[in-house]
């Protein structure tokens, strides 16, 4: 490992947390969020001290500024995500608003009743419910791909929900809840066989440097700044230029439109078709810091210390009684998550008693209720890693563990 | 004792370990789901009422935390074999005492098992988990309608 310890450059990581002088914060809830570095913090900071403006409209000095700002941080995420060219980045509020945008824009403007999406068993809520919106407004079928007892997505099976009815296969590069690395390459590749189109949830895939789309090879590919230690309320819709281009606006408003009269509006392309009022300007320019600093870090250290810390809280957690982590038994098939259950105790009664450690976890069902009626368990306790934290953080995790036995048994 | 101990205190571990008068009731004259999405609370309780009103059988079924499933246990001991006048001023004060600010005006120490769901207040993301056994009775008085505490009016 080298030699500089990223730890250093969150701020938050150095604080204590609870009643009384509280317990040091162990952030173990990244894939909830992650938390942001002194260099995107202090990138939002300057933009509102020194730079601020709105984008696109001013003659003026700070406008100027402010857009050629707002456009590099265009220029610099589509060069990380393998982008053909930066118009194919769309900036959203966040993954959410990416596939709500998809589902309504294109989804909704050229699918027919009878038409089928297919989705997975392990989606989050937000890859189901805009589709579920969607059949129901347009009589869309949706065909649910199941998966594995060990979470995981069988190819066969996933091959077994296509038909010449499919026109879109919508899935998750990686689990939230359970932290599956699904085999999204050769799932784009089925979709492709059947000539479907793609949109694939890269929420949690972006953080840990997964994403070229161009290798991908699917159409849509969406994520959320917050995710990847930049700032929250904006996010990316990536898609091909071409689909982008031949679909309606998602929002009408300034900024998207080449002009207005009374008669008639012409809209622009993509990406500021989609991109109506002013946009999240602070946002875009931290995303692009935050992008920035992950790439002074290198993406190889990043997921090496993933790793080192995932096998060994893995190792550790395997060691006690009573506890099951669902999702893949080989850590190499997954990311730095780890959703487990105890026989003794309830999720949410692990999280409120970590929680009075200092040790901040989700418990629940990771806004992926479908998963769980699989596995037919109400949640699971949640412990999600990022390159920041340690061994220690995982010893201190084992501590707290210890602390619900002695509750709970 | 830290407020870790006022929440799990010996007396809600012993509830939620072996939760009293658990299981479906076969004549139940009232019943309702109740559930907490945030926490995955999601249970049953099955009320039996006589000619008067008086509720003199009472269970619960479910998967629910320590919290609601201690609750829940206490509460059927707390309403069974009483009036529907009388449950509804003990549901008042339960509820007073796992929401309110102040301290409860009614004395802790005269309401047994009871007592023992204060510390709850000191958590505020665990009392839906507490109150929905509550809530869900008072439904299963009123005609049954699911409980949702992502839904209340509240």
């Amino acid at each position: 490992m080298s030699d500089r310890d990223p730890r250093s450059d969150f701020p938050i990581l150095a604080r204590r947390v609870g009643s009384g002088e509280g317990k040091p914060l162990v952030y173990l809830d990244n894939a909830a969020t992650t938390q942001k570095p002194i260099h995107v913090i202090e990138t939002v900071d300057r933009f509102y001290r020194q730079e601020n403006a709105n984008i696109h409209r001013g003659v003026h000095y700070l406008s100027m500024n402010a857009t050629d700002a707002y456009d590099r941080a265009r220029e610099r995420i589509a060069e990380t995500i393998g982008a053909a060219h930066p118009a194919e980045v769309v900036f959203v509020r966040g993954t959410t608003e990416a596939i709500n945008l998809v589902a309504s824009s294109f989804a909704g403007d050229r699918f027919q009743p009878g038409d089928e999406i297919v989705i997975t068993r392990m989606e989050h809520h937000a890859n189901i419910v805009p589709w579920q919106l969607l059949a129901q407004k347009l009589g869309v079928v949706l065909k649910w791909a199941p998966v594995t007892d060990s979470g995981e997505i069988d190819l066969d099976a996933f091959r077994a929900c296509f038909s010449e009815e499919t026109k879109l296969a919508a899935f998750t590069q990686v689990s939230n809840a359970l932290g599956t690395i699904n085999p999204a390459k050769e799932m784009v590749a089925i979709a492709r066989e059947f000539g479907a189109h793609v949109l694939v949830d890269g929420a949690q895939g972006v953080a840990h440097g997964m994403v070229n789309v161009a290798d991908l090879g699917a159409d849509f590919y969406a994520f959320s700044g917050h995710k990847v230690v930049g700032p929250d309320g904006i996010g990316v819709l990536w898609g091909r230029r071409e689909l982008l281009d031949s679909m309606p606006p998602y929002q009408g408003g300034g900024d998207m439109i080449a002009r207005v009269s009374v008669e008639k509006t012409t809209f622009r392309d993509s990406p500021e078709r989609f991109e109506a009022g002013t946009p999240n300007i602070s946002g875009a320019i931290g995303l692009g810091a935050a992008f920035d600093y992950l790439a002074g870090l290198g993406w190889d250290e990043i997921r090496r210390r993933e790793q080192d810390v995932l096998d060994y809280a893995t190792e550790r957690l395997g060691e006690i009684e009573g506890i099951r982590i669902l999702g893949p038994a080989d850590t190499r098939g997954k990311v730095a998550v780890i959703s487990f259950t105890m026989d003794s105790a309830h999720p949410h009664d692990i999280g409120t008693i970590l929680d009075t450690e200092g040790i901040a976890i989700r418990a629940g069902h990771h806004c992926a209720q479908p998963l769980m009626d699989f596995y037919q368990i109400a949640g699971t306790a949640r412990a999600s890693f990022a390159f920041y934290n340690n061994r220690d953080d995982v010893d201190r995790l084992m501590d707290g563990i210890a602390k619900v036995k002695k509750f709970f048994g | 004792m830290d407020d870790l101990s006022d929440l799990y205190q010996d007396i809600i571990l012993s509830h939620n370990k072996r939760p009293r008068n658990q299981g479906e009731l076969a004549n139940a004259t009232g019943t309702a789901e109740g559930y907490n999405p945030l926490c995955g609370d999601h249970i049953h309780v099955y009320v039996h009422q006589d000619e008067s009103g008086k509720v003199d059988d009472i269970s619960f079924t479910g998967k629910a935390c320590a919290i609601c499933t201690a609750s829940t246990s206490i509460m059927t001991e707390a309403v069974k074999g009483k009036s529907r006048e009388e449950i509804d001023a003990k549901a008042a004060e339960a509820l007073e005492m796992l929401t309110s600010k102040e301290e409860p005006t009614f004395d802790l120490l005269e309401q047994g098992d009871f007592a023992a769901l204060a510390g709850v207040r000191q958590f505020p993301a665990r009392i839906k988990c507490a109150t929905l056994g509550w809530h869900t009775l008072e439904s299963a008085l009123k005609g049954g309608e699911t409980v949702n505490t992502e839904k209340e009016d509240e």
